[in-house]
């Protein structure tokens, strides 16, 4: 059965300087971006990829990175125009990640009027000394600013913080949370520092936090996010009421997408199976394959059942929702029922979800379910 | 044609560890020709690539060489370089029963160590001439006349005859050439008397298949001869006769006092008894020639496949190398927690962890490897006597009337400085004072010590303490009754028999504790915390608890990292073969040889 809704994800890979943390398909270019090739390239890879899913509902577009507020607002909204166009779309929520510096938060009102009716602002810290440490361009003031723009520009929007820095204690965090919180943002996304191969904290040894500090700090996030009534919805995101962001959502509860831009990732099913689909990563060699063959679609791979299988449980079991009972049934009796003995799962008739305690185990209680 | 006995002679070269016997036999070797420049190379003897790495000689080897003596003539000399290691003393001796002098190497910039004197004792016990060498004079540390006034006070020797070379450079070489021919005895025999030959040694080699050194003392060994071998009773048909120049040579016969090779499509070495006398079917010896105690492992363990689909490869690879090497014993075992594996005899630490690395290499397995223990003698209640080469094994306490645990007798040489803590140390490892001797500022010490405290660290421990410079050399010295009880290690209240080991009563509590602290470290935190007990019976004599794993998750998993989170399963699955799994509880398969080796280290440090 091909389900009938359909996300979009779209990846700008540019950036005016690379974070030390951050091991996305990122890159500083070396000359100006031509932004019209970009646009019909991309625009290319969409139109490709809507002749395959015609007659889908989208509901969903995310315009990720790299740093797509540095893209030309013109282009974010053809490529909203375009999709408007090729898919059912009355209802669909159009998030766009953005950077605060100052020349940035100068577009969100052009973006908001191409049709972006979500932006999700990577803030990372709320104090110079840390954002300088993050390698960020922005400061403490201008992260205010793009907050308090953002805020009268969008009808949703949400900021990113980076916690369990080197040397941050639970205290220093939880007052920078409550800070954060002071901005009544609908949604947040909280995230541990983690210190990934190939980057700049990799290299130089940047210690990521010890596991009991990490712990304590991870415990700490979720109740005081949840006293100020963002309770997590997902493993590092926090939402109000019904705030949260659909597209990701819909991505880890099973949802099919359609990536296009370099490196994008997507899923798409059809009457056979869900497949695979892995983007060109290197901008340039998307860039040039696309203008030759309409796409960058590097590989493409059937899932066979099990495998879809393991990623809708794995994706599933982050969301507090937890997964189906249906899903949750395909796993091995006693091992769940060991993890529901331990108190890390909770089993009922809605399904299978993590609990307080188990949420922070998540990969070693997935290791378990998962086993063979 | 045979060389007629007065111009042979037969030497070992003895010396304790790295003084320089392989390095003097690449000189003497070269310095009668038996190798083209081109073909030579250092310690060409050491052959085997474990000891080229290691640099150390683990096989005794044999050469014969052709020199010509300042008197004009020319003289067969048999060499057998020997291993320095403990280990390997076997080795020794059975190449010291071939032949009728040594050249005893000693390092004069180090001087008598523990081995030099081992050797001594065995070559004196085999009635040999000692040609005396200092070696490394080439070195500016080196102090040939205070060594030479050490050998003679701490041995007895007389050094005043003693040679001084350089077996790097080869300066005095030529003169332990000279005295090889002069000072040794010629050996004895009559080619007329039937058959006599000392099988010296035995190994496989992959063309020539089983290869059998010998001695012979009477007679001839001819090719095509039909030979019987006196202990075994077994006869073959001589295919081929042949000596190493290093290099195998066939030649037509081996006459008496000379030493050489046969094969005889003996299809294992396990079928030839080393020791054995090898006489003609027709014309059989009556006496046969004294033979050897046969070796007998003192160290065991277990070896396990890390996959446990590996063992018939194991098994295969065991069995092979034991073609090479028929000191190491091996029988097969099923444990609870590893499953099928093989409990291992080896003469010594170095010779298991030389079999283990070539299992390793040479037949490319993956083992999870138990530490190691000794043999224990166990008398029941009901009388029967048994011998214990495994914990696992152990009978209930109620039945056991006596345990009764392996002794040695070590030799400690010690600068004075170190001799303290070298004392405090066999203190600590129920030592008890045989001897102590001072020679200059040296001290030996001579302890008897429960070969159980031995063979986990105290060689390295021994060496750290003196910082080197203590030597050690040991002989089994029999078995003694003690207060002995076996320590079982209980993860999650569950025993893991592979943990499980055997020691003094009055030790139990502090080992089963060590034990218990390592694994705290060795095993990683899991889910559930986890318990860990070392119990003597129904006893917990020390626990510890793994907490529960506190934190693991990923931060962020967006739609792309869904397949990087699947590769971090699949590498949480391949690093679970190095994992066991007991019950709910995976222990990384390196915690069971580290726990019990490093928790000893843990309690003698602190
Ligand atoms: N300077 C110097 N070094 C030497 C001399 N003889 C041997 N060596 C070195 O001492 C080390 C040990 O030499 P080996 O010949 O392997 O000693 P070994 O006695 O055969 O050792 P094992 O077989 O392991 O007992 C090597 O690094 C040699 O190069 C010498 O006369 N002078
Ligand atoms: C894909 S990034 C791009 C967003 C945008 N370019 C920015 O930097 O604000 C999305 C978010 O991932 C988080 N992130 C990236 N690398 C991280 C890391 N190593 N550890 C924790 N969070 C990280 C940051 O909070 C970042 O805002
Ligand atoms: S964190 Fe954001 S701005 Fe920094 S390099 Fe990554 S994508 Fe670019
Ligand atoms: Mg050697």
């Amino acid at each position: 059965m091909t389900p009938a809704a359909l996300s979009l994800y779209v990846h700008w890979p540019f950036c005016k300087a690379k974070c030390p943390y951050c091991d996305f398909n990122s890159h500083v270019p070396t000359d100006a971006v031509d932004d019209a090739r970009w646009r019909a390239a991309l625009g290319a890879e969409l139109a490709h990829f809507a002749a395959e899913t015609e007659g889908r509902k989208l509901v969903s577009i995310f315009f990720g990175g790299g740093t797509p507020s540095l893209m030309h607002p013109e282009t974010v909204g053809a490529l909203i125009a375009d999709a408007k166009r090729y898919w059912q779309a009355d209802d669909l929520e159009v998030t766009l990640e953005a950077n605060p510096t100052s020349a940035e938060a100068g577009k969100f009102h052009a973006f908001a009027a191409a049709g972006v009716n979500r932006l999700s602002l990577g803030i990372q810290a709320l104090d110079d000394k840390p954002l300088k440490f993050l390698g960020r361009e922005h400061s403490a003031k201008e992260a205010e600013a793009a907050i308090t723009i953002a805020k009268g520009a969008f009808p949703a929007f949400s900021f990113d913080l980076i916690y369990a820095r080197p040397g941050q204690t639970e205290e220093s965090w939880v007052s920078e949370m409550e800070r954060a919180f002071q901005f009544s943002p609908p949604h947040l996304s909280l995230y541990q520092l983690s210190i990934e191969p190939g980057t700049d904290f990799y290299r130089n040894d940047i210690p990521a936090a010890a596991e009991d500090p990490a712990a304590d700090l991870f415990q700490a996030t979720q109740e005081r996010a949840a006293a100020a009534g963002l309770a997590a919805y997902e493993i590092s995101n926090h939402a109000r009421g019904g705030a949260q962001c659909r597209h990701n959502v819909a991505i880890w509860q099973g949802g099919d997408y359609a990536g296009i831009g370099p490196g994008a990732h997507g899923r798409l099913t059809s009457g056979v199976g869900t497949d695979a689909l892995f983007q060109v990563y290197d901008p340039g060699r998307w860039l040039a394959d696309v203008e030759k063959t309409g796409h960058g679609t590097a590989k493409r791979r059937p899932l066979d059942s099990a495998e879809r299988r393991q990623e809708k449980i794995m994706t599933g079991l982050r969301l507090s929702a937890g997964i189906d009972a249906d899903l949750a049934r395909t796993l091995p009796r006693d091992v769940v029922h060991e993890m529901i003995g331990g108190g890390f799962l909770e089993l009922d008739g809605r399904g299978l979800r993590a609990t307080p305690r188990g949420r922070p185990l998540l990969n070693a209680v997935l290791a378990k379910l998962l086993a063979d | 044609m045979s060389t007629d006995l007065s111009h042979i002679r037969n030497f070992s070269i003895i010396a304790h560890i790295d003084h320089g016997k392989s390095t003097l036999a690449d000189r003497l070797i070269q310095m009668t020709g038996g190798l083209q420049s081109r073909e030579m190379k250092e310690q060409v003897l050491d052959s085997m690539d474990i000891e080229r790495e290691r640099g150390i000689t683990i096989k005794a080897q044999t050469v014969r060489l052709s020199y010509k003596a300042r008197n004009g003539e020319t003289y067969q000399l048999n060499l057998m370089d020997t291993p320095g290691h403990v280990d390997f003393a076997y080795e020794v001796s059975r190449s010291l029963a071939a032949c009728e002098g040594s050249l005893l190497v000693v390092d004069a910039t180090q001087g008598v160590e523990a081995q030099t004197l081992a050797n001594v004792y065995l070559a004196l016990g085999n009635n040999h001439e000692i040609i005396t060498v200092l070696n490394k004079i080439d070195l500016p540390a080196s102090e040939p006349d205070r060594i030479k006034a050490q050998i003679e006070e701490v041995i007895g020797l007389d050094t005043s005859d003693a040679l001084a070379i350089s077996a790097k450079t080869g300066v005095g070489v030529d003169n332990v050439l000279e005295a090889l021919v002069e000072r040794l005895p010629a050996p004895t025999g009559d080619i007329d008397a039937p058959l006599k030959a000392l099988l010296v040694d035995s190994w496989y080699d992959p063309y020539l298949g089983v290869m059998i050194l010998v001695r012979v003392h009477d007679g001839i060994l001819k090719k095509g001869m039909k030979v019987r071998m006196m202990a075994s009773g077994t006869t073959h048909q001589i295919e081929q006769v042949g000596v190493f120049t290093p290099k195998a040579t066939k030649v037509d016969s081996l006459s008496p006092g000379e030493i050489g090779y046969i094969t005889a499509s003996i299809k294992t070495v396990a079928d030839t008894d080393v020791g054995d006398t090898i006489t003609d079917d027709r014309k059989p010896a009556l006496v046969a020639l004294a033979g050897f105690k046969p070796s007998v492992p003192v160290v065991f363990c277990s070896l396990f496949p890390s996959d446990a689909n590996d063992f018939n490869d194991l098994r295969d690879s065991l069995a092979k190398l034991r073609l090479n090497d028929a000191s190491f014993e091996f029988e097969q075992e099923s444990s609870m927690a590893l499953g099928l594996g093989f409990r291992c005899g080896f003469l010594g630490l170095l010779h298991l962890e030389i079999i283990q690395e070539r299992l390793e290499r040479e037949f490319d397995l993956d083992l999870i490897t138990t530490a190691p223990s000794v043999a224990y003698k166990i008398q029941l209640n009901d009388g029967t006597e048994m011998e214990l080469h495994n914990p696992a094994d152990m009978p209930d306490p109620v039945r056991i009337a006596e345990i009764s645990e392996p002794w040695i007798k070590a030799t400690i040489m010690v600068p004075d400085e170190y001799l303290g803590s070298v004392l405090q140390l066999c203190t600590e490892r129920r030592g008890e004072q045989i001897e102590l001797t001072y020679a200059g500022t040296r001290a030996m010490a001579i302890y008897r010590l429960p070969l159980n405290e031995v063979v986990f660290d105290f060689y390295d421990r021994l060496k750290s303490i003196s910082r080197g410079y203590a030597s050690f050399d040991y002989e089994m010295d029999g078995f003694t009754p003690g207060d002995l009880a076996k320590v079982s290690i209980l993860v999650n209240a569950e025993p893991v028999d592979a943990l499980g080991f055997v020691c003094h009563r009055a030790q139990s509590e502090i080992r089963g504790r060590g034990v218990c602290e390592r694994l705290k470290d060795l095993i990683p935190r899991q889910l559930f915390k986890i318990p860990i007990q070392a119990a003597i019976g129904g006893k917990v004599v020390a626990r510890e608890t793994i907490s529960g794993m506190r934190k693991d998750v990923t931060a962020k998993c967006y739609g792309g990292d869904i397949t990087r989170k699947k590769k971090l399963l699949e590498k949480q699955k391949k690093g679970k073969k190095r994992m066991r799994q007991f019950g709910k509880v995976e222990i990384p398969q390196s915690a069971f040889i580290a726990a019990l080796k490093m928790g000893d280290d843990k309690k003698s440090k602190s």
